[in-house]
């Protein structure tokens, strides 16, 4: 290795592990999709946390986004659409050992998965998940998605969808036992990352909003979001997502917002006014439910056998 | 000598001894919610403890609360006791005890009884203030008279009022009291079953309760003039009773299975009710989902990266996990699915008893999804065959499929006690590495088996996916790829098959008809071929437990009979139906797949009547084919 001596290798951690090592294949996106972004800055994160791959597990449904785990160099649950989340509770269920991911497109999310998705808050498992919400179904070719906005032209809305949006942020904020719920861009990258990272820190289901662009199916709301910086406002707290000062320069607005406020966090998300980045709620000490699923690991076949048999006695003759 | 002239005989000469029999049918009916169920499981829980054969059918309305004094709440039970083993729920009952004369009607609809069916039945209603009460009460004895049932009015409610304020809630227990004087049960027993259903409760309760049934049994002693004898057999192994759900549910401990993921439904629910209750202490948990397709979901998640997981559930819940059960045949993911059968489409009969769900289980996934499926036959299968399909899916990386129903679920029957094995329970999830070439679907060729990684293998990584994938675990469209890999997936199912036998013959090798069922029609079709053996014809038959691969042999025992056919608890068309020719008749299922398997031409006979099929029709049946 490049003239190091065996012994100043020691020095090394025993698996230092870099990029490279959760690296696996090409990604086939299209060129200039978000997902791109969201690929490097969770192997990024990976790196800088050095997650041992064997142990790290990437759950997805279907859709463009979801192609995700082919494209990480750890395990991976590529499913059924709208279905990562109950596969993702039932991984981690049993195995406080390994660290889960859930990647999920707006489809897959908030349309058919939305019954999984909304219980999936409630269990509150420790699980980093991340929405991919391009507000557009990308793999079948451009349809409507729940997240679309009015007037959305699509190849089943020809003249423009006539539903207003649903807001998976409002939704998410919604729903009981909600306790890491932010949201980023993916062509902010240090915004993005940082939000990824402290969503990872969190314990519990740490939901992260990301607006994706999707260039192909919605090039014109590309433009409009990447291009106007008085929509986009930075949330700042000391306890949120933080970023450098130059980062934070780019921003145009921003405005304080105490994380743990989860009132404050549903009027951040209903305003009509501004798309906020940042975390908008943290809920400390609430119930994991895959606390509950590992709270008896380990039980012996000796002890089995002892429990089956007082069953026996009880329903002996 | 018939159970009538016996008892005309024994009311004839007062002070005699108890009447030996060889078996009872006694059935308790009421309205839901007035504890005949738990009567009649003590009665049968002290009779198998006795040790007399038993076997139990739940009577149960659909609705929980269906309105009082109608045919359609009847609620109850029935307990076939017998001097040997019992297998199944027999004909009609030779004694019912009635808690009004209205519920019986429900029962009498089923043709449960006969002539000479001895009903005990409450007689508060001659007394009740409404005119129309005491006259359909009247009108009722009449016309139970006419039917040549030999009536008795028991004053139940108003006996239970000298010991409790509110009689409807004890009246159970009086009336097992009364029982086991009537077939001399044991009362020391009797006071132990009350102290053991009631052991949450406190002891002024208890108290009352054995109170009740003292009072019950002194007031039968009193006041009726006959009692029997049921010889108990001679045990010499130790036996342990209960019903089907719980014996799934004991299992599933058994195999050693760590998590029961499941949404509830009739009549699955039961099975993890128990689970949930006593689970933990043997390092489980039941994971209620909020719907089924997240229940399987979970349930393969956990079993991808850990041990096999379970999934309980009925009919709609099948259908709703039809997504999945065809990813996890796609991505080999180990799992073993429980179906509480019950009465179909759609919601059915969601409390009654079905064998409909074997085709849709069998081709319910688009695609080629290859699987092994059971059916138990017994109680005591429920217990085995969950531990045999834990294994089944472990070695050959697939789901299995285990199909009872609503019969076994509810009944109960005493069995072996199980002398637990350690090679039962799964062994701990492998994590050593992952061995240096091989791939995450290594299969051999000659027999399509590979070894799964599991998260935390090092050297195992990939990414499981429902997609055609390669031997990498690789997203493949390439066409001879997906030829290939669909006919090791298939393979197992020839590799697996290997290692079945022929089923046994029940009766002669050859004859006039083979009768070939599966599930809990067991006992019922064994009785009657055993007594049409009796009567000279020439009939035998088999019982299949292997549906998918179906057991080896078939085409060559099938040739060896000048007929065949299944006998089934599902919907098939009357060959002889109004309109029904040989070109449109719809067969029963097992006789689809059993036509086309062998190209013999297999007859069936099967209804939809929601009751568990009682040896005489069986016999009937039997009769008809064979004269045709
Ligand atoms: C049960 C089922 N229904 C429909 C589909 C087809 N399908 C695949 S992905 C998808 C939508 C994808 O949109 P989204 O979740 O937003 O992901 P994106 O492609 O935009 O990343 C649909 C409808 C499917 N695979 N399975
Ligand atoms: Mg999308």
């Amino acid at each position: 290795m490049f003239g190091l001596k065996p012994d100043a290798a020691l020095e090394l951690p025993e698996n230092y592990y870099v990029l490279d090592d959760y690296e696996k294949g090409i990604a086939r996106w299209c060129d200039g999709c978000g997902d791109h972004a969201v690929l490097a800055s969770v192997q990024k994160l990976c790196r800088e946390e050095q997650l041992d791959p064997v142990k790290t597990v990437f759950v997805s449904g279907i859709g463009c986004s979801s192609r995700f785990p082919h494209y990480m160099n750890t395990y991976g649950f590529h499913g059924l659409h709208g279905r990562a989340f109950p596969v993702a509770c039932g991984i981690k269920h049993r195995r406080p050992d390994l660290d889960v991911f859930v990647i999920t497109g707006d489809g897959d999310c908030c349309s058919i998965g939305a019954g999984a998705w909304i219980h999936a808050i409630r269990y509150n498992v420790n699980l980093t998940v991340m929405l991919f919400n391009n507000e557009i179904y990308g793999l079948t070719k451009k349809q409507q998605s729940p997240t679309s906005r009015i007037g959305t032209v699509s190849n089943t809305t020809p003249r423009g969808s006539i539903l207003p949006p649903l807001d998976p942020m409002q939704v998410t904020l919604g729903v009981a036992n909600a306790s890491f719920v932010a949201q980023t861009a993916d062509w902010n990258p240090a915004h993005m990352h940082a939000t990824i990272k402290a969503a990872h820190a969190h314990k519990g289901f740490s939901f992260v909003h990301i607006l994706q662009r999707c260039p192909i199916f919605q090039p014109e709301l590309v433009n409009e979001l990447t291009s106007n910086r008085d929509n986009i406002c930075y949330l700042k707290d000391d306890n949120g997502i933080t970023v450098s000062e130059d980062i934070e320069k780019t921003f145009k607005h921003s405005a304080p917002h105490d994380p743990s406020d989860i009132n404050g966090a549903r009027q951040l998300a209903a305003s009509e006014e501004k798309i906020y980045l940042g975390l908008f709620y943290q809920g400390k000490n609430k119930e994991n439910y895959d606390d509950y699923g590992a709270h008896n690991l380990g039980v012996t076949v000796e002890e089995k056998t002892a429990m089956l048999n007082a069953e026996f006695d009880k329903y002996g003759i | 000598m018939s159970v009538t002239t016996e008892l005309k005989e024994k009311v004839t000469q007062k002070g005699n001894k108890a009447i030996r029999l060889s078996e009872h049918i006694v059935e308790i009916v009421s309205d839901s919610g007035e504890g005949a169920q738990k009567c009649g499981q003590s009665f049968a829980s002290i009779s198998a403890k006795m040790g007399n054969g038993v076997w139990t059918v739940e009577i149960i309305p659909a609705e929980i609360q269906p309105p009082a004094r109608t045919r359609e709440g009847a609620s109850g039970i029935r307990i076939r006791i017998g001097s040997e083993k019992v297998t199944n729920m027999g004909n009609e009952a030779n004694l019912v005890v009635a808690f009004n004369e209205q519920v019986p009607y429900g029962r009498i609809d089923q043709s449960a009884y006969t002539e000479g069916t001895i009903m005990l039945i409450e007689s508060k209603w001659a007394e009740e203030a409404s005119d129309s009460i005491r006259e359909s009460y009247a009108e009722a004895l009449k016309d139970f008279n006419e039917r040549g049932y030999e009536v008795i009015e028991v004053p139940m409610e108003k006996e239970c009022l000298k010991l409790v304020k509110n009689p409807r809630k004890g009246k159970n227990m009086w009336v097992l009291g009364m029982l086991c004087e009537i077939y001399s049960r044991d009362i020391g027993r009797a006071e132990a079953q009350i102290k053991q259903i009631f052991r949450k409760k406190s002891d002024t309760i208890i108290n009352s309760n054995i109170d009740l049934l003292h009072a019950g049994y002194k007031w039968a002693k009193e006041n009726l003039d006959f009692e029997y004898e049921i010889t108990p057999m001679e045990l010499d192994e130790q036996l342990v009773v209960m019903n089907g759900n719980e014996a799934v549910g004991m299992g599933v401990i058994a195999s050693g299975m760590e998590v029961c993921s499941m949404y509830p439904i009739t009549p699955a629910t039961s099975a993890s009710h128990y689970l949930a209750d006593v689970f933990e202490s043997a390092g489980g948990v039941v994971h209620q989902a909020e719907d089924e397709i997240a229940a399987v979901g979970f349930a393969i998640g956990s079993s991808y990266s850990g041990k096999t997981a379970v999934t309980i559930t009925s009919g709609p819940g099948i259908a709703l996990k039809t997504e999945f059960l065809g990813l996890a045949a796609m991505a080999e993911v180990p799992l073993v699915i429980v179906d509480v059968q019950r009465g179909g489409p759609s919601t059915g009969l969601p409390t009654k008893v079905e064998q409909s769900d074997l085709l849709a289980i069998l081709y319910g996934q688009t695609g080629d999804a290859p699987k092994i499926v059971m059916a138990m036959a017994t109680i005591e299968e429920c217990f085995h065959f969950v531990i045999l399909a834990r294994k089944i899916a472990d070695s050959f990386r697939t789901p299995v499929y285990l199909l009872t129903d609503a019969n076994l679920a509810t009944g109960q029957q005493p069995f072996a006690r199980p002398k637990i094995q350690r090679d039962w329970f799964a062994p701990p999830v492998d994590q050593s590495p992952w061995k240096e070439g091989v791939t995450p679907f290594n299969w051999d060729p000659e027999t399509g088996l590979s070894k799964r990684p599991i998260p935390g293998q090092s050297g195992g990584i990939y990414t499981l996916t429902g997609l055609a994938h390669d031997t990498k675990g690789k997203v493949s469209y390439n066409p001879d790829n997906n030829q290939k890999t669909s006919e090791l997936r298939s393979k197992k199912l020839a590799t697996f098959k290997r290692t079945l036998k022929p089923p046994t013959i029940n009766g002669e090798e050859s004859g006039d008809l083979l009768i070939v069922s599966w599930g809990s029609t067991l006992g019922s079709i064994e009785e009657a071929v055993g007594l049409a053996q009796k009567e000279g014809l020439k009939v035998s038959s088999i019982h299949l437990r292997f549906l998918s691969p179906l057991e080896p042999g078939l085409k060559e025992i099938f040739s060896r009979f000048k007929k065949v056919m299944t006998i089934e608890i599902n919907y098939s068309d009357k060959a002889d139906a109004d309109g029904i020719t040989e070109d449109n008749r719809r067969y029963a299922q097992l006789a689809w797949i059993l036509r086309a398997r062998t190209l013999v031409d297999v007859d069936c006979y099967s209804n939809v009547m929601g009751q568990p099929l009682s040896p005489k029709k069986v016999l009937r049946e039997i009769k008809q084919r064979i004269n045709k």
